[in-house]
């Protein structure tokens, strides 16, 4: 029993690790996009003229107020419909990025908004842009807050991948159905896929950790 | 050096500032002191523009700002004129993140685009000359408010302003530690630098300020050589200002 376990083990592993790819791709592709795009989303709303604050608002709103799971139906099954035909893996990366930076972008502006006033006038008492000291000063300080909550948000995408299984792209839930419909080895199947997602989120956790480490370096005291 | 005319600051409905007049000379040294309201404090913001004046003229070397016109499109001459006028804050306001020489050479390196090492250098000797060596690499959560305070001086200095501002620079420190920074600024005084100093620590502005002014309600009540304005007011308010000090002082 454990031995022909192992060795279906074995040899579904170069599907299995197959998937794994694309559930590698499309967690740091909607991590990559989505902080990109989610803190575009957060300085607009924070210093835009009003229109676009009201715009990053809704945004915010619409794509944390509706299940990822219907917003990529929209862009893979919906769109087509409106003459865009997306591919299953760009369709999937669309959805986990916008959806993303919904959240990133809330974690950012509060993290930004975090940081004391007096920081904007030192850098400006020294004749620093606003941007300049955005990037300077206010952003590296921000990143102790934001650290946490984002780590939180990119182990949940991680998980949330397997969603894209329901798109049609060959990740590594869908794989694992796949060999689970030619061998009926369901447990195992299921239980090697689980183990592998623990071991990308646990990787992505102890990056986390490393880089908190790093922005929090000058809160040591000793 | 430093130029103002009628210089106006209301908050909302609130006018702190009613239309002061000031020059300092390049080399002078200006104590401005008044009750808490005054609006000392935000005349000393405004001639760096942290705060945005309603109205007036403002010149600081060859810099003018026009604050009877609107802000937004001398936002450049802005940063130029914070260049030439250093600020020394209540709450230090250092960098955290950055260390005590990262904090001196950002200026200088990111604005001025000095050359890495000679910015180094130049903030090396300022952290000496405030008498910090072997501080460069602490973070400030590491250093006293006395030596973070004097950091954020050498910070100033390291920008080569030709005026700096001090607000209030020994209110938010542990009373044994005032004594350091004070004697940091007096050192800065005898170099015959531009300065001007809110201050409640009125022995210190007598004896450092070439001048001092009393402020009170937005208005510059009097003001004059430090000496005689401390041991010789004229105004009754002045007189009314400085024996309730002294008083506090001597209990």
């Amino acid at each position: 029993m454990i031995e022909s376990a192992l060795q279906l083990a074995l040899e579904s592993a170069p599907f299995l690790l197959k998937g794994a790819y694309y559930t590698v791709v499309l967690s740091l592709g909607g991590m990559f996009f989505g902080l990109l795009l989610g803190f575009a989303l957060a300085v607009g709303r924070l210093y835009g003229p009003a229109p676009l604050r009201w715009l990053t608002r809704l945004y915010v709103s619409f794509f944390r107020g509706t299940p990822l799971l219907v917003q990529l139906f929209l862009i893979y099954y919906g769109l087509p419909q409106l003459g865009i035909q997306l591919d299953p893996l760009p369709a999937a990366l669309i959805g986990f990025s916008l959806n993303m930076a919904a959240y990133t972008s809330e974690i950012l502006r509060a993290a930004i908004a975090s940081i004391d006033r007096g920081q904007w006038e030192a850098a400006a008492s020294i004749g620093m842009s606003k941007t300049q000291t955005l990037y300077r000063a206010i952003l590296p300080q921000a990143a102790r807050t934001a650290l946490p909550p984002l780590g939180n948000s990119f182990i949940s995408l991680v998980k949330d991948t397997a969603l894209a299984a329901t798109i049609q792209v060959p990740e590594l839930f869908r794989q694992a159905q796949l060999i689970t419909a030619r061998t009926f080895e369901i447990f195992t199947m299921y239980l090697a896929a689980a183990l592998i997602y623990w071991a990308l989120a646990s990787i992505l956790a102890h990056f986390q950790a490393r880089l908190e480490a790093r922005v929090n370096r000058h809160e040591q005291d000793n | 050096m430093i130029s103002v005319r009628n210089l106006r600051k209301a908050f909302g409905s609130n006018e702190v500032l009613k239309g002061i007049d000031l020059d300092v000379a390049a080399g002078e040294v200006v104590a401005i002191i008044g009750p808490s309201g005054s609006g000392k404090t935000t005349l000393l913001r405004c001639l760096n523009l942290l705060e945005q004046p309603s109205a007036g003229q403002i010149t600081v070397g060859d810099i003018h700002i026009d604050a009877d016109k609107p802000l937004k499109g001398q936002q450049k001459l802005i940063r130029q004129l914070r260049q030439q006028a250093g600020f020394v804050f209540q709450n230090f306001n250092l960098f955290p993140h950055r260390t005590a020489l990262e904090n001196v050479i950002e200026g200088p390196v990111q604005v001025k685009k000095e050359p890495r090492e000679a910015a180094l250098a130049h903030a090396r000797a300022l952290l000496a000359k405030v008498g910090l060596s072997g501080k460069e690499d602490a973070y400030p959560k590491r250093l006293s408010g006395g030596q973070q305070q004097r950091v954020a001086i050498a910070r100033a200095l390291a920008m080569r302003p030709q005026v700096i501002l001090f607000d209030e620079p020994t209110s938010a420190l542990d009373p044994e530690l005032v004594g350091e920074v004070l004697t940091t600024i007096r050192d800065l005084a005898e170099e015959k630098r531009t300065m001007i100093i809110v201050t409640h620590e009125m022995a210190f502005a007598r004896d450092v300020a070439d001048r001092a002014i009393f402020i009170d309600q937005g208005h510059i009540v009097e003001q004059g050589p430090a000496k005689t304005l401390f041991t010789a007011p004229q105004h009754e308010r002045t007189r009314q200002f400085l024996s309730k000090f002294l008083l506090d002082r001597s209990l």
